[in-house]
């Protein structure tokens, strides 16, 4: 008996009755049923991880001398990664995705909030149209919001550019002061609307009681606002912060077309450029994975600085 | 991250909305113009792009240059199109053909695989569950393109580089699918129905086939839009993998033409009416389907 049922005590709280009656083979029903994710996940999500850190270590070095086309694969273990490290290029891609997410993230939140507000606030009109509105730019792929955006940034195409130049004013939205801006702004415009969804969920289950009584103790609508609503749903807000510093880190789309019109994005603009140029252009898929991983690596411990502080901020409310 | 879960949530929407039409209060016409101010600055901001995209895609390729971008000139949109259907052999066509491969063919087979799974895990206790529930969770933290390149390296081990499989079998993988079809079946189907089936002689998969997916079918429309919409969007992995220009999706491809458009200006009025056909099923779908991707994203978020 005491055999039978190894480590049960600590799983007395389950209460499923699928439990109780697991003694008919329906003990390998989930296994079965979830088999395919479980060999899915191992495959592309496990093995690739597994596969990129081994070829990390390695290195393809020639023999011969230039003309002998053989080459052979050397253990070099974390050379790769000093390497990486080294570049100055690289590095820099950090450094420059840190300075875009400080400031995009908050504005993109910032204007999230306020919409998600607007259409919680039981007066206003058109709530509709701002929804639909601010949302549509969501259902456009990143691509093609990147290929659009291009258009508009093009001296000669754009509008913009051209219908300021005839007011007086010239502006260059590829500069190289301005182009990461530039590229902020495709983001904002894609990310914005769905953060307002979510931020806009979140508002419908805070209780309404709450208002009330600050309705009540005389409290105005921007005031209930921002010191009831706010507090109240800031775990969804730090959530939608996580996803997009994650967002951030992984900028690809978006400055690899707009590389297409100056020359002031390079090709190791973002981290994850790099990571592509380095395998692809390259073709050292030892010193990529070496990139992709650090990029993996510096991600996860930001996701996990943000969400605890979630957690902390959380506990305190 | 779960303990800031608020889960009674779907009766108070009725009755707040109520108390949202009875409360009635003036607003202070200060407050009343800056929040028509707000409204039409953010919609002139998310829809001019939009709207610059209709226009110029309706002029012919000097019109686009030569007259003010917001405004109509010579309605060519039907040549644009004939253009666009016979340059190069059609090979946009092909493109969108390509997309709707991967992004058909693997939603719904994320799809599937995603609702099992999320079945499994919510409808059975069993040894090792905790560990494939949290590995589900973990991994909703890996970015699909810092793994790209990995995946890339083991498709040049397994031969798959440069072939539909290397682009479609990668994305099946799909946590958050699998977390949503998790949450949708906790919720959806009660335990009781299920011990009915069985008591009546249901086997197990008879019991998920014809109970637990009919109940699931509102969560599985969701996850199916937002597996179609990811690879729909997928463009690194494709990028990587496909060198053929006849296997690319349309993201790909418009993009290479997006780069040839600098030496070949006659591809930018081809890009700008490939991009509007592009764009025109994905919102289609997703206007129609509001109602599942909102509560899929609520869903998703009040999981966290």
């Amino acid at each position: 008996m005491t055999q039978a049922v190894p480590g049960q005590p600590l799983r007395l709280a389950d209460r499923s009755p699928a439990r109780r009656r697991s003694g008919r083979g329906s003990g390998a029903a989930p296994w079965v049923f979830l088999a395919p994710f479980i060999v899915l996940f191992l495959m592309f999500l496990v093995a690739p991880i597994v596969v990129a850190i081994g070829t990390s270590l390695f290195k393809v070095q020639k023999s011969g001398l230039g003309f002998d086309t053989a080459s052979k694969t050397v253990f070099v273990g974390i050379q790769n990664y000093a390497t990486a490290l080294a570049d100055p290029a690289f590095i820099a891609g950090f450094g420059r995705v840190l300075l875009f997410g400080i400031v995009q993230v908050p504005v993109m939140l910032a204007l999230a909030l306020i919409f998600a507000l607007l259409l919680d606030s039981a007066r206003t009109k058109f709530k509709r149209v701002l929804r639909l509105g601010v949302f549509l730019p969501f259902a456009i792929p990143g691509v093609v919001a990147a290929l659009l955006w291009g258009f508009l940034y093009q001296p000669g195409v754009s509008p913009i550019v051209e219908g300021l130049k005839s007011i007086g004013i010239s502006v260059d939205f590829l500069s190289s002061g301005s182009v990461l801006w530039s590229i902020a702004n495709v983001s904002t415009w894609s990310y914005t609307g769905v953060n307002m969804i979510i931020l806009f969920s979140a508002l419908q289950t805070v209780p309404r009681e709450l208002f009330e009584a600050a309705r009540i103790d005389g409290a105005g609508e921007l005031r209930t606002a921002f010191s009831i609503k706010v507090p109240l749903i800031a775990p969804a807000l730090l959530l939608t912060a996580l996803f997009s510093v994650i967002g951030t880190l992984q900028l690809f789309n978006e400055p690899t077309i707009l590389k297409n019109l100056t020359t002031n994005i390079t090709t190791e603009y973002t981290p994850n450029m790099a990571v592509f140029a380095t395998t692809q252009a390259n073709g050292n898929l030892n010193l990529g994975s070496a990139m992709a991983i650090i990029l993996g690596l510096v991600t996860f411990i930001l996701s996990v600085v943000v969400s605890s502080v979630s957690n902390r901020r959380g506990r305190n409310a | 991250m779960t303990a800031s879960t608020t889960s009674v949530r779907v009766p108070r929407r009725a009755t707040r909305s109520k108390s949202d039409e009875s409360g009635g209060e003036r607003r202070s016409p200060l407050a009343q113009t800056v929040v028509i101010i707000i409204t039409v600055v953010a919609l002139i901001y998310f829809l001019v792009p939009v709207y610059w995209l209709l226009v110029a895609s309706t002029k012919t390729s000097s019109d686009l240059f030569g007259t003010p971008g917001f405004e109509f000139a010579k309605f060519n949109l039907f040549g644009n199109l004939a253009a666009l259907t016979t340059y190069d052999h059609g090979i946009f066509w092909r493109w969108m053909l390509n997309s709707i491969i991967y992004s058909g063919l693997g939603s719904v087979l994320m799809t599937f695989v995603s609702v099992i799974s999320g079945y499994a895990l919510a409808k059975y206790r069993f040894r090792g569950r905790s560990i494939v529930l949290g590995a589900v969770l973990g991994s909703m933290l890996v970015p699909g393109t810092v793994l790209a390149q990995p995946t890339y390296v083991l498709l040049t081990h397994l031969g798959l580089v440069n072939t539909y499989a290397g682009v479609l079998i990668p994305t099946l993988v799909y946590p958050f699918g699998v977390m949503l079809a998790y949450v949708y079946a906790q919720t959806s189907i009660p335990d009781e129905i299920l011990e009915a089936a069985r008591l009546d002689g249901a086997g197990e998969f008879r019991a998920f086939f014809s109970i637990g997916v009919r109940l699931m079918s509102g969560g599985m429309v969701t996850i199916l839009l937002f597996a179609f919409l990811g690879s729909w969007n997928n463009y690194l992995l494709p990028l990587l993998v496909l060198n053929d220009i006849d296997l690319v999706p349309v993201t790909v491809g418009l993009t290479g033409w997006f780069r040839q458009s600098i030496d070949i200006p006659a591809l930018q009025g081809l890009l700008v009416v490939g991009a509007l056909v592009s764009v025109i099923p994905v919102v289609v779908v997703f206007l129609s389907l509001q109602r599942y991707w909102r509560a899929g994203l609520s869903a998703g978020g009040v999981r966290f």
